[in-house]
């Protein structure tokens, strides 16, 4: 169907200039933002600003010349987006290090160095894959990479348990989440699957209560897939991936047999997953109960109470960064850093960060529709919804519109697995981009969207 | 695959539009209930880090946030602490606020919606938010006056007394002791106000507690003043009456008689009503109390107040109490202020200021005016009558003459000022044998022209039982306090 939206002889433009024009709004948030908390906080923009702010331009500038090198035809708003994202997330970073809630080391710096290894991965994913197809190639590594990057942290000595989920693997000084990379490998595994299978699983099978359910054989390793990674992910207790997860299969499924059937089946199996989760285990009640009544006497709800506090206290327009009090929020550095920056930029500031996360799904769904081969649509589908799930998951979990379940803000929260994942996901979804927008060779097979319309038209 | 990424679109889009209206709902709409939590540390912070309004009288800030050099920049300071206890309260990190402290904060904080334009401009000027001020009715003399008067009767004393201008209701003097220091608990040195708190709460003589407003006690022999109204608007009786005034009344339905304080007669057995009140005749008024009926007594109680919340000022007004159900002979108690009558000495104040302005009873208030920190006026208290018609103004004005003539050569010389017609009722009253009786004396001055009305209780005073009477420990002090304010 993309030859029907774009018409022969459609080309493109590159847009890097436009790029480079939004990086340097993008810098003049994230440096102006890291001057304004030391104002607040200190009455003084800090010493360091210049280096600070250097090694910031850096990244980006490389971050940029990379992409007009490799992907010259690449979506030009998603670096800037990304950009502003890391830069407002490393000055509230910064100034919860100022408030000493962080202790003696800072997280800032470390997080500075995080984004390094994250834009040079970026890069070296741009730079090192010339065309995203060749990862269909490894499906089922990447299937198998998934799986065992989930079981490492269930491991003796080098698994961890943090705040009651077992989530970590801890080498030497450094601490990472699997979790966190797994999710790349599981919309890879996912792609590449059902590329192959789609046909078999759309056309193939019986039709049963008004749902046509497929062939065991095809739909066997991928189920095997999602009870592994659900059952790894109730025993380590971590409700937000294992939520994330549950979506994105869910979606991806859909969106490669086009059957509506695969959602409502998946929205069944959540209702019905939710429910025995919440009768039998005690983890998920805690949650429940602290969602529904978190004012209540004896409820579990101490940081989801700050975190509202602090948002209320941040009111339309926020006390200004660095003269709220989010220290007052457990965590405030990680998992319910939205409720710090609610409090410290407000409600315009919120929505601003809302509709920039908005935009990233977007660009990534445009990518999908635009992309030619249906392993890309498919990753790139993939990873804007988990984008979009884990935004929703966490955000709506702070501000309690659902239950909260503990995940990372992307590009905001402290944590280097997250924001290093992250840099490669924008830098996949970069490569997908370039793709499809390069100018088509004059001479193309048909596409295979060709054979989904003649399913349609059964 | 495209039409299912488009629904996917659309889905997403849901998903943000969802975040976006929650967090407009928290940020905007919600964000007030939530600031007003009591266990938000941010609010409360904020607060104690703000600029807080004063409390004034005549001039004088009672209240006062002085800048300090710690986190919290200001201190809470009480310039005379004990003597405005009760009217200030205190401004606790830890343990919260009381009494103005509490029904002002919003006023006081600067967070009240009359100042949203003072907030505005201050956060276009960069400023730090103030707090407006709150100027009390109180008059400084007659409140040293009434303070004095009690200290000086030891200094456990238990007692209140409560001073009203009896034609606008305003409180000129409201005082209890044993009173506190309310600057130990506004310390900014938390160890030390946990320790206060902790003496405070363990005494004995609950210093915390406001004896004006927030405890009842039988009014005694100062109740008769409410059924010498019910008497004389009943029509059944002139201060000229005559009435039993014997050693002993006969109750019925009992094998008990009622007898005088003393157990003497009255003066013959057969006096007038005006001498029942000024000899303070049990018997004559239990008489008149059996005639009379309960429910007769109770809706004379209720038009002074009796059974009502008529005062927000401060926090935790209690409502006197008539019985709701009084057979005869606890009718005749009732009617002499024993059995389950129950007053304030802010009640027993509002009657006397009741009859003093002609039979309207005049709403209290203590909040005189109410000003932004420009010192522009945000509020100023308009006197508003409670009850009109309590009595008559010629009822009022015939127990103003029997109350006189209590005063002339009654139970109640000890309140007279040379040169000013004073008008009082006496009262010893009576719990358990174990205890000692509490003495009152309400009263207002001149006569001719009352200007103030007061209620003085003396709760406990640790003295000899025999020592224990209206005359002998409240008068003195109510007639301070009626010096003061008159001259």
């Amino acid at each position: 169907m993309s030859n029907v939206a774009f018409p022969q002889g459609f080309v493109h433009r590159r847009r890097r200039g436009a790029e480079l024009f939004l990086l340097l709004l993008s810098l003049v948030v994230g440096i102006g933002a890291y001057a304004a908390v030391g104002v607040g906080v200190k009455g003084h923009v800090p010493a360091d600003i210049y280096t600070y702010g250097g090694w910031l331009v850096a990244l980006v500038v490389g971050a940029h010349v990379v992409v007009r090198l490799a992907a010259p035809y690449a979506d030009p708003v998603l670096l800037p987006i990304v950009a502003a994202l890391n830069g407002l997330g490393l000055a509230e970073i910064h100034r919860l290090d100022l408030s000493g809630m962080t202790g003696a080391g800072s997280l800032a710096s470390k997080q500075l160095v995080w984004m390094t290894v994250g834009v040079v991965l970026f890069a070296a994913v741009l730079l090192g894959l010339r065309d995203h197809r060749r990862l269909q190639a490894y499906t089922y590594s990447f299937g198998l990479a998934a799986i065992v990057l989930l079981l490492l942290p269930m491991l003796p000595v080098i698994g961890e348990s943090i705040n009651g989920a077992r989530i970590w693997i801890h080498l030497g000084p450094m601490s990472f989440q699997p979790g966190e990379v797994a999710k790349i490998a599981l919309v890879l595994f996912f792609a590449g699957y059902l590329v192959v299978h789609r046909d078999a699983l759309a056309l193939a099978g019986r039709r049963f209560g008004g749902i046509d359910f497929p062939r065991g054989r095809d739909l066997g390793p991928i189920l095997g897939m999602w009870l592994v990674s659900l059952a790894v992910l109730v025993f380590q207790s971590d409700l937000g991936s294992s939520l994330l997860f549950f979506g994105l299969f869910v979606v991806m499924l859909y969106v490669s047999t086009e059957r509506p059937g695969w959602l409502v089946l998946g929205a069944v199996l959540f209702g019905a997953g939710s429910y025995l989760a919440y009768l039998f285990v005690a983890h998920v009640q805690v949650r429940i109960v602290a969602w529904l009544h978190p004012f209540a006497h004896g409820v579990n709800s101490y940081q989801l109470v700050q975190g509202l506090y602090g948002m209320a206290w941040g009111g339309l327009v926020g006390r200004g960064l660095g003269q709220g009090s989010p220290e007052l929020t457990p965590l405030s550095y990680s998992d319910f850093i939205m409720s710090a920056l609610g409090e410290e930029i407000g409600l315009t500031g919120v929505m601003a960060l809302l509709v920039l996360y908005g935009l990233i799904v977007e660009r990534g769904l445009r990518i999908a529709l635009v992309c030619r081969d249906p392993f890309g649509k498919l990753v790139a589908t993939g990873l804007a919804i988990t984008f979009a799930l884990q935004v929703f998951v966490v955000i709506g979990g702070v501000t309690r519109l659902i239950p909260l379940t503990g995940l990372t803000t992307p590009f905001l929260s402290y944590g280097g697995s997250s924001l290093v994942a992250n840099w490669v996901i924008v830098a996949l979804l970069l490569r997908i981009s370039d793709q499809a927008r390069q100018p088509p060779p004059v001479l193309h097979a048909p596409s295979e969207d060709d054979a989904t319309q003649v399913v349609n038209m059964r | 695959m495209n039409r299912p990424i488009r629904i996917m679109s659309i889905f997403c889009m849901l998903l943000f539009l969802a975040l976006l209206a929650n967090s407009t709902y928290l940020q905007y709409f919600q964000a007030n209930a939530l600031d007003a939590h009591h266990d938000n540390k941010r609010v409360r912070d904020a607060e104690y880090s703000r600029k807080r309004g004063a409390i004034l009288v005549a001039g004088r800030s009672i209240a006062v946030s002085k800048p300090v050099k710690d986190e919290f920049k200001y201190l809470r300071a009480y310039p005379e602490a004990r003597q405005y206890a009760h009217l200030t309260g205190y401004y606790s990190y830890i343990y919260g606020s009381n009494a103005l402290e509490y029904t002002q904060n919003a006023i006081l904080s600067g967070s009240d919606p009359r100042l949203f334009v003072n907030r505005l401009s201050d956060l276009f000027g960069n400023s730090a938010p103030k707090g407006g001020s709150v100027t009390l009715t109180i008059n400084p003399r007659a409140q040293k006056a009434a303070f004095d008067g009690l200290k000086a009767l030891g200094p456990h004393t238990e007692g209140a007394v409560v001073a009203l201008n009896p034609s606008t209701g305003a409180i000129l003097a409201m005082t209890s002791t044993p009173s506190y220091d309310p600057n130990k608990l506004a310390s900014h040195n938390f160890d030390q106000v946990e320790k206060a708190w902790k003496k405070l709460n363990a005494n004995k003589n609950q210093p915390l507690l406001n004896r004006a407003i927030q405890q009842t006690y039988p009014p005694g022999s100062t109740f008769k003043l409410v059924t010498t109204a019910a008497a004389l608007s009943s029509g059944r009786f002139t201060p000229q009456s005559l009435v039993p005034g014997g050693t002993s009344l006969d109750l019925p339905q009992t094998t008990t008689n009622l007898v005088n304080e003393n157990g003497m007669s009255c003066g013959g057995n057969k006096i007038t009503l005006t001498q029942a009140l000024v000899v303070s005749c049990n018997v004559s008024y239990g008489y008149v109390g059996l005639t009379l009926g309960a429910d007769t007594l109770r809706k004379q109680a209720q038009k002074f107040g009796f059974g009502q919340h008529y005062f927000g000022d401060l926090n935790g007004q209690v409502a006197s109490q008539f019985p709701q159900h009084a057979d005869p002979p606890q009718t005749a108690l009732s009617a002499i202020g024993q059995y389950d009558v129950a007053a304030t000495p802010l009640q027993m104040a509002m009657v006397a200021a009741g009859i003093a302005d002609g039979g309207t009873v005049m709403k209290p208030y203590l909040v005189d005016e109410v000003r932004a920190p420009d010192l522009s006026v945000l509020n100023k208290t308009t006197p508003q009558p409670l009850h009109s018609h309590v009595v008559t103004p010629r009822v009022a004005h015939e127990i103003t003459q029997m109350m006189e003539a209590v005063v002339q050569y009654g139970t109640g010389t000890t309140a007279q000022i040379p040169g000013i017609k004073v008008a009082g009722k006496t009262g010893t009253a009576q719990t358990t044998p174990s205890r000692p009786p509490y003495a009152w004396f309400v009263c207002f001055a001149p006569a001719d022209n009352p200007k103030v009305a007061v209620a003085v209780l003396i709760q406990n005073a640790h003295i000899t039982r025999s020592e224990i009477s209206g005359s002998h420990l409240a008068a003195p002090i109510a007639k301070a306090v009626m010096q003061a304010v008159i001259q």
